[in-house]
């Protein structure tokens, strides 16, 4: 049994990342993540690990990714204005497939927005944020438990597929306080390296029946290129087209074809459900009310919630799109994943949406309102 | 494009420096940079300094960004990243702080470094971590095609400037002390065994360091400015440059064009 303490969301997601064996963190400060920084600034030296406040936001992303090239486990946290700030350098991450872990807490948007207040308007620019074609690990925790959990949860997925995975909580969670237990070991991951030294191996070469390259750690003697140009096995930028090609293709297939290892979903109360909730990170609060309010009505309500947001859980959802009725999309936005939803749904179920953009949490009689419009 | 065999070059051609087999890929020369660029030359000086300080290549980290400068990293045979544009000093940063036993070198050029990148180098300096930037400060953006640069002089010509470039132009190194840096040096392609020697000091120097080489850049600002040929610039350099000690002695009353 671990110990119980009362912690804030932020303050679980470092030692949940410090749990997974996080070592290095590079960060702006930024409202409503700010936290997540200082929290690292006082952990880290405890557990010999470094932290760096840089100068920018930029900085910060390019920072954590030089300091994973060393092997070292690095994670930057940011809000909205911040994380349209690493994009390019998610995307670098992505191609050069270095481990990262970016947490974005989100607040309302666009712009400036209103830093302070809640929001779930990043979740596409979680998905499609960084240009040209890339895979997205994207995680998203309901309670201050749960945001331990999945910071360990998003080291483990991002050592495994080196690839940079997004944790993308939101103001809700991240200032919430909770009394949680802390588990006294975790599972953990660290990313594949080379069977042998100085095999001759190139860095970004794939095995038989693989998709992810096992690249040495700077500074072991695995003397190799990294660049943000398209390449070829030996980490060298190529113009050739079919290598140029089978790269992007491997980098997407990476994700896709471990779509069961990476995608998580919590299901409530859809064994005999007429209306379903979907809904995610700290939104699923007031969607859980909700669907309690509309079973004391008589109401067979139930919920669908990804844990994992990208890749899209749409292999668990399309079975709720057959048998629901209606589902209603709760997110805290103007409607950004409600477009996938119907995607899915097709012509099977109704898709109602209720979302809010005025920096006010959606309210669990908001949902309800929508469970019973006819 | 033609491409030139290399296979001869790996039997050690007897006109190919040594250094080229010790510290370079030479699979993947030759170098990318038009006939004239001094690029060639700042690598070989790197190589040299790298060399006379005996630096094992294992623990040796090129680091950098984009432009023509930045094609240098992977010509280096030891653990090389090319970054996105400016920002190879943060990611610098984190190398060298997560293994603070690497050496780091960042190349960069003059866009690079102090338009785009010109927070991450003025931090750097300020922390004063020990990195050695090495800018290439051609006086243009090269790789994009000859646009002007915040190292480009007042009134030259650039294809982003047709009318003469109104901005003034940063001194990078000046700039790097100026925020901290506790070494900053200028050197130029031509005086070849100075840059080598102030190379060579940056990287012994433990903190951050700068050297800023004056470079040549035939295709696209020597054209655009009448500046001549390859040859025309350097000895534009070889006439020109004065010692920083020469520059102190004359700096009431400095000679127009003459530049320490």
């Amino acid at each position: 049994m671990g110990k119980t303490v009362l912690m804030q969301g932020n303050e679980a997601c470092v030692e949940g990342a410090i749990a997974a064996g996080m070592r290095f963190y590079a960060g702006y400060p930024i409202t409503p993540s700010t936290e997540i920084a200082e929290a690292s600034a006082v952990r880290l030296p405890q557990v010999s690990g470094k932290f760096i406040q840089m100068e920018d936001e930029i900085a910060s992303i390019a920072c954590a990714i030089g300091a994973s090239t060393t092997g070292v486990k690095a994670m930057t946290a940011t809000s909205g204005p911040g994380f349209s700030l690493k994009q390019e350098n998610l995307g670098y991450a992505c191609l050069a497939e270095i481990p990262l872990v970016v947490v974005d807490v989100q607040r309302s948007g666009p712009s400036t927005g209103l830093p302070t207040s809640p929001s779930q308007g990043d979740v596409m620019m979680a998905r499609w944020g960084t240009h040209g074609d890339h895979p997205m690990i994207a995680l998203s925790p309901s309670s201050v438990k749960e945001t331990y959990e999945l910071a360990v949860r998003c080291f483990n997925l991002s050592e495994k597929y080196r690839t940079p995975v997004i944790f993308l909580m939101d103001e809700i969670v991240g200032h919430l306080r909770e009394g949680i237990e802390i588990p006294e070991s975790v599972e953990v991951i660290n990313r594949p390296e080379p069977e042998a030294y100085h095999a001759k191996d190139l860095a970004y070469h794939i095995a038989e029946g693989e998709l992810v390259p096992k690249m040495a750690p700077f500074g072991k003697g695995e003397r190799y290129n990294i660049t943000g140009l398209l390449h070829d096995a030996s980490g060298f930028p190529t113009n050739n087209n079919q290598i140029a090609g089978e790269l992007v293709t491997r980098l997407m297939k990476k994700i896709e074809a471990n779509y069961e290892d990476i995608v998580q979903v919590e299901e409530a109360h859809l064994e005999d459900a007429e209306v379903a909730i979907y809904c995610f990170g700290g939104t699923a609060r007031a969607a859980a009310t909700a669907m309690e309010e509309a079973r004391k009505k008589g109401i067979k309500c139930g919920m669908f919630r990804p844990i994992t947001i990208w890749p899209f859980a749409e292999r668990e959802l399309l079975p709720v799109t057959r048998k629901v009725k209606r589902i209603v999309v709760a997110e805290h936005n103007y409607g950004q994943m409600v477009h996938e939803v119907r995607r899915v749904a097709g012509d099977h179920c109704e898709v109602k949406f209720v979302g809010k953009v005025d920096g006010t949490v959606i309210t669990p009689q908001e949902i309800l309102q929508k469970i019973e419009e006819a | 494009m033609a491409a030139v065999d290399m296979t001869g070059v790996r039997k050690k051609d007897a006109n190919v420096s040594d250094l080229v087999f010790k510290y370079m890929r030479p699979e993947h020369l030759p170098h990318i940079w038009c006939p004239g660029c001094g690029n060639g030359i700042i690598m070989r000086d790197v190589a040299q300094a790298i060399e006379n300080l005996k630096i094992d290549r294992n623990n040796l980290v090129v680091v950098s960004g984009i432009g023509c400068s930045s094609r240098a990293a992977g010509y280096f045979d030891c653990s090389t990243i090319h970054t996105t544009h400016g920002r190879a000093i943060a990611f610098a940063t984190g190398i060298k702080v997560a293994r603070p036993e690497l050496e780091v070198i960042v190349i960069t050029g003059d866009g690079d470094a102090s338009a785009i990148g010109g927070n991450h180098l003025i931090h750097a300096a300020r922390r004063n971590i020990g990195l050695t930037v090495i800018v290439m400060n051609n006086s243009i953006y090269g790789m994009t095609g000859g646009q002007y640069s915040p190292t480009t002089p007042t009134g030259d010509y650039g294809t982003t400037a047709p009318y003469g470039n109104i901005d003034r132009p940063f001194d990078v190194a000046l700039l790097a002390a100026g925020a901290g840096a506790t070494y900053a040096a200028h050197a130029t392609v031509y005086h070849v065994p100075q840059a080598i020697k102030l190379i060579q000091d940056g990287i012994a120097h433990k903190g951050f360091s700068i050297i800023e080489v004056a470079d040549v850049c035939p295709t696209y600002y020597g054209r655009k400015n009448k500046k001549g040929s390859a040859v025309d610039m350097m000895r534009n350099q070889k006439e020109n440059f004065v010692t920083a000690a020469q520059a102190h002695r004359t700096c009431r009353s400095r000679k127009p064009g003459k530049r320490p």
